[in-house]
């Protein structure tokens, strides 16, 4: 056998070998062909390799060095067939029951009643309200005095507030925030106050000692009841669809005059009258008003030149609301089973 | 307030339906909470006819068959006499229940089976016609229900009535109201119409006067600046007539007899309390209107006796307290059968003093709920009249005398109103003549002065002292929906969002993304387990005396929350909040603080075929919890962790600041329950310190941010680029045994000093106590990775480093192991 002969033999072998290897379909097929071609017995290169000897001496190296040359190449080709051939086993064959379950982490949740503050937050961001926040402990006068409470107020009373000292009391709504706020900083005031409040309330399904709500204010020069009416509409049709009827009742706050409060049509009977909106065909969201001119001059303001709006909401009647949460205990409890409920 | 649709339409003859009447209401005075048909009990009667009839003998009883309209006809049995073939009859099917209550059931009599009942109107409860049943003159056919073919329709009205309109708690109120709306006059109620009027003596005096055989002094005006009386002699109590007793029940009340029901009348229709006393109870003739002696006692009309004191208010004789003043009268003087002269008692009592009298007698009633909320004080002399007048027709007495002690109501001032002022604050313009036309039909007197307004409130409204309450009055009569709805510009607002806020936002969406349960629980605790009881915040009038302090931790309330889970048997416990503590300051107001705290126990993850028990949380998550909630909190921070003691395991600093710690949480747990591990970081106080003084503001001054505030006030520090690799890296491992009071820390801290620039990164990957490691040390293992920026790093160049570093470890007692 010459060198050119040798040669030929190789190429020849590197030529069909591709489309061996590509033929096998399945891990067997690739080891007869493996063997067909290294095998120790019946390989075609083995064969060739043992052959070197039959060659002029001077040829050997440059033949040798093909055919090492050409088994690095198909022990790489086979090799990579294999892995394609195992990675289809492993995807398809029987040893993966793919209806077995993921591996699973923990999931977090947000408390529902922060999710309903976090929608409120958005809608009134895209309209420029910033976050102001007060103390709990709150003193009597920002609680009361300074929102036009007179002073013999029933609210007031111990019956239904928290005191903490004579004249310290647990916030009984969010509303002093609004007196804090015209304080600190000058109009145009845009912001919202989510927090706890308290009420010398005994737990019921539908009542708490403590609960959330979120407070508006908007205090400038030209702000009007029409202003309030169009921007708490606007969020009622952001909030609950594009569709949603408003309406706004006369109601009092000592704060606000006038004061309005605002429903939404029910959103179980489509206005009809059922028993989630007491067959009145409206389900109440907030209370509101324009900013009673004594609030404006306790925080030091010239009630003339400034008029305002606030608003304020309990966001986990919301929560109890679109979730059928029939107690609104359950809100406190911390119970995980509940809380896992509102993840994913 | 429960308003009768029939007795609103006497008042105001306004045509409208209920549904109209509350829909109006709703829009322009106050909610309407519900509208409920008075005789729903009557629903279930239909009209039948006796279509054959005959007697049973020997009894008084009738056997019938009667059409019903059910296409079948019923035999029924009827003990009236006055059945008669072809009439129809109110009938009640059996099954149903009649107004008295009572289930009418098949029966079988004298051999007869009956299959419902003819009515009377006695059982009806529409009469007390005992004359057998009720003979229906109608032309519907059998089966139509009962009410389709009686006006007995009247509907009560629930009105939510807010503490500035007692106005609205009467009829007379709500119609002025309906009158304003709808522009129908108001009309005298027709049962009104022919009283007669009183032409009787008055007998006037500013503290005392006396007539008709009584003498009535008043003490105190600041308590009752006005009281009148009437004496009415020779009355027969009897019950009412149908028409007073059907008005009393309209609302919701109970008829007594033809006094009290006139009384009753007189509060529900006019808003005026009145009471009536038995002349002849009371000692020596005489009232007198006094603060009650220390000791004294009283039986009022429900029949409890009450201590009294000085702090309240009461009517008595000559001798002794017969009333609560505005409250509640007294048993002694109570009006009984036997009562032949009354003192009808009409008064202003304070509404402060009321109050005090209603609280410390422990009841609320009609009454004091209206002296406490506020009666018009001008119409007390028009309400006795009137009250007197009735009460002597329907008892048919005669009105002897009226007494009238203390002082008509100062007229009221007027409130200026400026046109331009209205249409700044509604954002609408309203013209002045409608601005003066909306108040006049609400009985202001207005005064037009070019295009200001000058407006007297009417006696009965005391919510109107200023413009604003006018334009609330303008706005809601002309009707809020008439305001513009179309969004319009604004300025951006001069608060920055509280750095608390987004503090409290980054924190729970770390937590969050780390598998924890936000939660929102009660703040309250029994103070057990928080250290010294004196440093916490109690409540003066707790909702519950076992928790009546506020907490002084989060992590202490989340502990209580990981045992009620526990208590339901879940064990996998992934816990935390942002929310305020607070502490007492001796002398000065509570402290309060925002902080974050997290809880978790039990796995760390869940369950997985490939792993049925995943390892519980232990000290290591928490840390790294601990960790997450730290950046969260605290942008761009350096947090070290120091080691605590027992129940701390560390605690977090920031410098030398005390910012938090990481602890084990001991919770009263089964055994079963796995450890517990909680983190409570600072986030800053929340002052409930005066930002001005009251009517002051301090725009411009800019509070000082320090200490934790400062923290989570901070900005991170942009991240660098570093330059990734081009050149392999090369590792070897240390395996040390360490002295157990040689902390990992230290070891890890002299490797990374004298490593060398080109020691890339440290990392424990094993601790090892037992075989082969001597007594009182552990063997840690630490991996570390070199890499020079431009070449290889050669084999000798690694072990001439290894064998410094472990040089260098011998200085912390630290060997290789071997």
């Amino acid at each position: 056998m010459t060198l050119s002969e040798y040669l030929d033999k190789l190429s020849a072998l590197e030529a069909q070998a591709p489309a061996q290897i590509a033929g096998a379909d399945s891990i067997d097929a690739l080891a007869t062909v493996k063997n067909a071609l290294l095998g120790r017995q019946a390989g075609a290169l083995t064969a060739l390799m043992n052959a070197l000897g039959e060659l002029p001496k001077d040829d050997r190296r440059a033949a040798g060095a093909g055919a090492n040359k050409l088994k690095v190449a198909l022990e790489e080709s086979l090799e990579l067939r294999r892995a394609q051939l195992a990675a289809q086993a492993a995807n398809s064959g029987p040893t993966l029951d793919l209806s077995m379950p993921a591996r699973d982490r923990w999931q977090g949740t947000v408390h529902p009643v922060s999710m309903v503050i976090d929608e409120v937050v958005e809608i009134f961001r895209e309209l420029g309200f910033t976050i102001a926040l007060g103390p709990e402990a709150e003193q009597s006068w920002y609680n009361f005095g300074a929102l036009n409470f007179p002073a013999d107020h029933p609210a007031m009373d111990m019956h239904d507030t928290l005191y903490l000292g004579q004249d310290q009391v647990l916030r009984t709504h969010t509303s002093p925030v609004q007196v804090r706020t015209l304080q600190q900083y000058a109009p145009p005031i845009r912001i919202l106050a989510p927090g706890n409040v308290y009420r010398r309330d005994f737990f019921d399904p539908s009542h708490a000692p403590m609960f959330a709500q979120v407070e508006g204010l908007v205090v400038d020069e030209g702000v009007s009841f029409a202003d309030l009416k169009a921007t708490l509409s606007h969020f009622a049709r952001r909030y609950f669809g594009a569709n949603i009827k408003t309406r706004f009742r006369p109601s009092f706050f000592p704060f606000t005059e006038p004061s309005a409060e605002m429903d939404v049509q029910c959103g179980v009977c489509g206005g009809a009258g059922c028993g989630v909106c007491k067959h009145s065909g409206w389900v109440e969201i907030l209370g509101s008003g324009m900013v009673h001119p004594a609030v404006l001059e306790n925080a030091g303001l010239d009630s003339e030149k400034y008029t305002g709006w606030a608003f304020g909401m309990g966001p986990a009647r919301t929560a109890i609301s679109r979730h059928g949460i029939p107690d609104i205990r359950i809100l406190y409890d911390s119970d995980v089973r509940f809380l896992d409920q509102f993840g994913k | 307030m429960n308003l009768s649709h029939a007795w609103l339409s006497r008042f105001v003859p306004h045509g409208k339906t209920p549904e109209q009447v509350r829909d109006l209401l709703t829009a322009h005075v106050a909610t309407v909470e519900g509208l409920e048909a008075l005789r729903a009990d009557l629903a279930p009667i239909v009209v039948a006819q006796v279509v054959a009839s005959e007697k049973v003998p020997d009894t008084k009883l009738s056997f019938n068959k009667v059409d019903d309209g059910s296409g079948e006809l019923l035999e029924v049995i009827c003990g009236a006499n006055n059945v008669v073939v072809g009439n129809k009859y109110p009938f009640a099917r059996s099954g149903t229940t009649i107004p008295t209550g009572l289930k009418i059931e098949k029966r079988k009599i004298r051999g007869f089976t009956s299959n419902g009942m003819l009515c009377s109107a006695d059982e009806l409860k529409l009469g007390s016609d005992h004359d057998g049943i009720y003979t229906l003159d109608t032309d519907a056919a059998p089966g139509t229900p009962f009410l389709d073919v009686m006006p007995l329709g009247d509907v009560q009205i629930q009105l939510d009535v807010l503490p500035n309109r007692p106005d609205l708690l009467s009829h007379l109120g709500v119609a002025r109201e309906l009158s304003a709306i709808t522009g129908v006059k108001l009309a005298a109620p027709k049962e009104l119409a022919d009283l007669p009027a009183l032409g009787e003596s008055l007998s006037q005096g500013e503290r005392e006067a006396s007539g008709g055989g009584i003498s009535v002094r008043v003490e105190d005006s600041t308590d009752c600046p006005r009281y009148m009386a009437a004496v009415i002699t020779g009355v027969t109590v009897c019950p009412s007539p149908d028409w007073l007793r059907d008005a009393v029940e309209s609302v919701g009340g109970r008829s007594i007899n033809n006094v009290v029901d006139a009384t009753n009348y007189m509060l529900h229709g006019f808003g005026q309390p009145m009471h009536a006393f038995d002349k002849a109870k009371l000692g020596g003739a005489g009232i007198v209107v006094r603060r009650a002696k220390p000791g004294e006692t009283l039986v009022t009309l429900d029949g409890s006796t009450r201590k009294l004191d000085p702090e309240m208010l009461v009517i008595a004789d000559a001798e002794r307290a017969t009333a609560l003043a505005g409250v509640m009268g007294g048993k002694d003087s109570e009006v009984t059968d036997a009562t032949t002269d009354i003192v009808l008692e009409v008064a202003t009592f304070s509404a402060k003093q009321v109050r005090v009298t209603r609280r410390k007698a422990g009841l609320s009633t009609d009454a004091s709920y209206r002296f406490e909320r506020g009666v018009d004080d001008a119409m007390v002399p028009q309400a006795l009249a009137l009250g007197a007048a009735l009460l002597a027709q329907v008892s048919g007495g005669h009105v002897e005398a009226l007494v009238d002690v203390g002082r008509a109501p100062a007229p009221r001032t007027p409130v200026t109103l400026s046109v331009a002022r209205v249409a700044r604050v509604l954002g609408d313009a309203v013209p002045r003549e409608e601005c003066a036309r909306l108040l006049g039909a609400l009985g202001f007197e207005v005064i037009v002065k070019g295009e200001t307004l000058m407006a007297t409130p009417p006696s009965w409204r005391h919510d109107v002292s200023r413009d604003v309450d006018l334009i609330e009055e303008i706005a809601r009569l002309r009707g809020f929906d008439r305001l513009p709805d179309e969004l319009t510009g604004h300025r951006p607002g001069s608060v920055p969002d509280h750095p608390l806020w987004t503090a409290y936002r980054r924190i729970r969406d770390a937590l969050v993304a780390a598998g924890l349960h936000e939660v929102r629980p009660l703040p309250f605790t029994s103070g057990a387990g928080q250290g010294d009881i004196t440093s916490l915040v109690r409540v003066q009038n707790p909702l519950a005396e076992d928790e009546p302090y506020l907490r002084s931790s989060i992590l202490d309330t989340l502990a209580r929350r990981a045992e009620y889970n526990l208590n339901r048997m879940q064990g996998h416990v992934r816990l935390f909040e942002v929310g305020s503590v607070f502490g007492a300051q001796p002398g000065k107001a509570p402290r309060e603080s925002m902080h974050a705290a997290l809880l978790v126990m039990g796995q760390r993850r869940p369950s997985h075929f490939t792993e049925a028990a995943p390892p519980a949380f232990d000290a290591w998550d928490a840390k790294a919890l601990a960790e997450t909630l730290a950046a969260a909190a605290y942008p761009g921070a350096t947090v070290t962790f120091e080691a605590g003691s027992e129940a701390v395991l560390w605690r977090m600093l920031v410098g030398a600041q005390f910012v938090g710690e990481v602890r084990r949480v001991s919770l009263d747990a089964p055994v079963w329950a796995s450890a517990a591990f909680g983190v409570e970081l600072m986030l800053g106080e929340v002052s409930s310190a005066s930002v001005a003084a009251a009517g002051q503001h301090a725009h411009g001054a800019v509070p000082p941010v320090t200490g934790v505030a400062a923290l989570v006030q901070g900005t991170r520090v942009p991240q660098r680029f570093v330059p990734l690799p081009t050149q392999p890296a090369a590792e070897f491992d240390l395996a040390l045994l360490v002295p157990d009071a040689v902390p990992a820390g230290d070891v890890e801290g002299l490797l990374k000093r004298t490593g060398g620039e080109l020691l890339e990164r440290v990392m424990l990957f094993d601790e090892f106590r037992g075989k082969g490691v001597p007594e009182g040390t552990r063997s840690l293992a630490w991996r570390l990775t070199f890499r020079h920026p431009e070449r290889t790093l050669r084999e000798k160049e690694l072990e001439g480093r290894r064998s410094q570093l472990l040089k260098a470890l011998e200085t912390l007692g630290v060997r290789p192991r071997a």
